[in-house]
């Protein structure tokens, strides 16, 4: 039997296909990994004039929807799915601007207790029935209801009543001036649903009927997720595409893969590592600095941080850029607590944004402390960053003599202690939004539901968000905002770091798609393909 | 031999139970339940409001209430809802399944295609070069781990042969019986080589045991030619212990093997259990681990029955 193996080639091709592997990691790359000026953008190529109609856009990402309730779903990646499927009355622009969406006009009343807007008489859902001021109403209630656990809730509060004077006008009628409402309504979270159809027994959770310019065909969770256009939709002429096949792979570098091989047209990366190697010669990628922070959060309820000296110690010793570098590698820009760049603080009017170790060990003497010790806990993989971000901030704290331990946790025990404020300090990623107050107010007012998370307030600044919440004088807000955020960073319960970029490649034939500092992925619906 | 195989299946029985019982009580011991996976960090939700949602999921019964609602379901065949998609457990783990199972015994086969021809190479021609080749090849295959060997592959493959298989497009191999079979081809190797590994060398130190062995040295003596030793004898003896391990191992690939999965973006039954833990989708968890169990128990059963063939002295009652 074994004279008659033909062992020598069996033996010889399984060397030669390892050989061939390991060269292949060692081989230079077509292109070498460019190390990419921070400005730079690899540019979309001038556009040819008009948009073609057609064609399947395969998109990939590797976090498919959690779920298909609107009104329910936080995930980003739950919403990149459903912002396509269900509109809100309003959306952003790419300047982080308010703008009509499925409602055509707005008005505040003079003492801004009341919010009227004037809807479009051509919508339709996807079932074929119109939009009226009813469904509205509606979804606003489902919204404020607290058995439906809708996660935008807690923006509506000062929603006391909702009038519908005819099918195409809605009002708000607010216990007290809101000017962040206008931002909350632009949310996926607020999305309109069908009266009739969730009257009729229908499963949100399950089905979908929404407004948007693509319809749910079919969804087999953590494979693919199949949209088609909406031809009734409001907006004549679009969407271009005739429909969006959402993939899902896991691994972040199989995308990139993918896209090389010319398999995938277009694609969501996270991963700032992977998004580096994404800018290559044969594809667009799009890089646009995100709303939502990095951040190392203190419980200033923990023994060791309730004294402010040692909170500002530590956040004097860290170098911001020095942590952005190490773990982003340079991708994205040290913040102010406010992200949205219409309210970001300069940072040369806060405290310790400057790196001084001498301040910081000044502090350190005179708070009376030389040994202090704390635990760190980090998200294993959410963000891809956080574990390289706690271990350059442990380097650096040694300097001032403090030591910080690490410890990692699977996603839901993290979030399970990170819920409960059982932590010293925690690494989190934490989402930004285009208005302040919806950053801010849950977490640092004493009544906010985020506040034992937190773990701190002041009666001060518990004054200044009441404040800036209620004026709409948009030059008065970003005044008590930059106040607000000097008092935070001079209090120090947070050292907030920076933000990174959100990543967008695609094929050189994909047009028409804007990037949106919030990761939104609605225009989409004006992206067509060139081929 | 069917009382036996019967005797075998009854006691799966306890085992399931014993198992659901287990992964019950750990994931519900696990800090984080349905509701946290779900909200996550940018939880804006009230107390009340999460209050109303475990009650919808049914979380806030006792602990033994909710098993004995869940097992009084199951016996009856339902096996609940996940939460994400909003369709039957049994639903998910089946249409997940099929892909495990081709993955598997592909993978099976490249092991024991490859792994035992070069364990009798070795194992023939002990202490020559060609031993050592095989020695050093069973040690990188287990020493390299499977996401490195097929992301190699998928470096390989994309970036200079400009193709992918595996780009989320996974289609079945009833769909199209030839493009499933170049997206599972490089997903099965990497699996297949490991595993191919760990088959050669039980292949070579069962063969080399039974090589020395004294009938062997009776046999030798008596005239007979080497082929039909080996061919007759050894390999027929040396089966038993390769088949245990053939049998161990491919029962663990039937459970999905995730890793290799999530690099080729293959819908299988491991991935659906690890996103199932990390949502905390308690039903899917369940069904999942019960489900793998059993056929894991199936799988060592037919390595059992195939030890019958291989001696046939080993009789069942």
């Amino acid at each position: 039997m074994i004279r008659q193996l033909r062992t020598l080639p069996v033996v010889a091709v399984l060397l030669v296909l390892f050989l061939s592997l390991a060269l292949a990691g060692c081989a230079p790359v077509g292109a070498p990994v460019a190390q990419p000026d921070a400005a730079a953008t690899t540019a979309a190529p001038a556009e040819p004039a008009t948009p073609k109609a057609g064609g399947v856009l395969i998109a990939a990402r590797a976090a498919d929807a959690k779920g298909l309730d609107p009104h329910v779903q936080t995930a980003f990646s739950s919403f990149r799915a459903l912002e396509q499927i269900y509109e809100p009355l309003l959306r952003l622009n790419a300047d982080m601007n308010v703008i009509p969406n499925l409602a055509e006009s707005w008005a505040w009343s003079e003492d801004g207790k009341t919010l009227a807007l004037t809807l479009r008489d051509n919508v339709k859902f996807h079932d074929g029935t119109p939009m009226t001021s009813a469904d509205v109403k509606f979804s606003f209630e489902r919204i404020l209801n607290e058995a439906t656990g809708a996660a935008s809730r807690s923006f509506f509060t000062a929603i006391e009543s909702i009038d519908t004077p005819d099918d195409y006008t809605v009002v708000f009628n607010l216990a007290a001036p809101n000017a962040a409402l206008l931002a909350a309504v632009t949310n996926p979270n607020s999305a309109i649903l069908s009266k009739a159809w969730l009257e009729g027994g229908a499963d949100p959770a399950v089905d979908t009927n929404g407004t948007g310019p693509f319809k749910l065909k079919s969804w087999e969770p953590d494979n693919l997720m199949v949209l088609e256009a909406n031809p009734d939709y409001w907006q004549a002429g679009l969407p271009y595409l005739a429909g969006i096949e959402l993939r899902t792979i896991p691994d972040e570098t199989s995308i990139l893969a993918a896209l090389r091989a010319g398999e995938v047209d277009w694609a969501i990366i996270n991963d700032p590592r992977v998004g580096v190697t994404a800018a290559t010669a044969d594809l667009t990628l799009m890089r646009s600095p995100a709303l939502a922070y990095h951040v190392l959060q203190l419980n200033a309820t923990r023994p060791q941080f309730q004294d402010e000296r040692v909170r500002l110690a530590i956040s004097c010793a860290i170098d911001r850029q020095q942590v952005l570098d190490t773990a982003s590698l340079g991708e994205g820009e040290v913040t102010a607590p406010a992200t949205p760049l219409n309210y970001r603080a300069p940072l040369d009017e806060l405290t310790c944004y400057t790196k001084d170790v001498e301040r910081a060990q000044q502090l350190l003497a005179d708070a009376g402390v030389s040994d202090v010790k704390f635990t760190m806990i980090a998200a294993a993989d959410e963000p891809p960053t956080a574990l390289a971000e706690a271990q350059n901030i442990q380097a650096q704290l040694e300097e001032i003599g403090v030591t910080a331990e690490i410890e990692t946790l699977e996603l839901g025990v993290y979030v399970d202690r990170w819920l409960k404020g059982d932590f010293d300090a925690a690494i989190a990623l934490n989402g930004g939004n285009p208005d302040p107050d919806n950053m801010f107010y849950r977490y640092w007012h004493s009544t906010g539901n985020l506040n034992k998370v937190a773990g701190y307030s002041s009666p001060a600044i518990d004054a200044l968000l009441d404040d800036a919440r209620s004026t709409v004088d948009v030059a008065k807000r970003k005044e008590l905002y930059l106040e607000i955020q000097k008092q935070l960073t001079a209090a120090a319960p947070w050292i907030w770091l920076y933000v990174g970029n959100e990543y967008r490649p695609m094929q050189k034939d994909v047009m028409g798609y804007t990037p949106l500092n919030n990761g939104s992925t609605v225009y989409l619906r004006e992206t067509w393909l060139n081929r | 031999m069917q009382r036996y195989i019967l005797r075998r299946l009854l006691t799966l029985i306890p085992t399931l139970l014993g198992i659901s019982i287990i992964v019950f009580l750990v994931m519900r011991l696990i800090p984080g339940d349905t509701i946290s996976a779900m909200i996550g960090t940018q939880f804006k939700l009230t107390d009340a409001q999460a209050q109303a949602l475990r009650a919808y999921f049914g979380l806030d019964k006792s602990l033994p209430e909710q098993y004995w609602g869940w097992l009084t379901a199951a016996l009856q065949g339902n096996f609940g809802v996940s939460v994400r998609s909003g369709r039957s457990v049994l639903q998910e783990i089946l249409s997940r399944f099929p892909l495990t199972f081709e993955l598997a015994l592909l993978a099976t086969l490249i092991a024991v295609t490859v792994g035992i021809p070069i364990g009798l190479l070795s194992a023939a021609r002990r202490g020559t070069l060609l031993d050592l080749g095989a020695r050093s090849f069973a040690l990188l295959g287990m020493a390299l781990p499977s996401f490195l060997v097929g992301t190699l592959i998928i470096y390989f493959l994309s970036a200079r042969l400009h193709i992918l298989p595996n780009a989320g497009n996974y289609v079945s191999l009833w769909d199209d019986p030839l493009k499933n079979l170049t997206q599972m081809f490089f997903p099965a190797l990497t699996l297949g080589l490991a595993f191919s590994a760990s088959v050669m060398r039980t292949t070579r130190s069962a063969m080399l045991e039974q090589l020395n062995s004294d009938y062997l040295r009776t046999a030798r003596a008596k005239g007979l030619p080497e082929r039909m030793i080996v061919r007759r004898h050894a390999l027929r003896n040396a089966l038993i212990p390769i088949i245990t391990i053939v049998g161990f191992e491919a029962g663990y690939l039937f459970g999905g093997a995730v890793i290799v999965e999530d690099v080729f973006a293959l819908p299988g039954v491991g991935r659906l259990l690890l996103n199932a833990i990390s949502q905390r989708d308690y039903a899917l968890v369940q069904g999942t681990v019960i489900f793998i169990a059993f056929i894991f128990v199936l799988v060592n059963l037919l390595a059992d029955i195939a030890y019958t063939f291989a001696n046939p002295r080993i009789r069942y009652e």
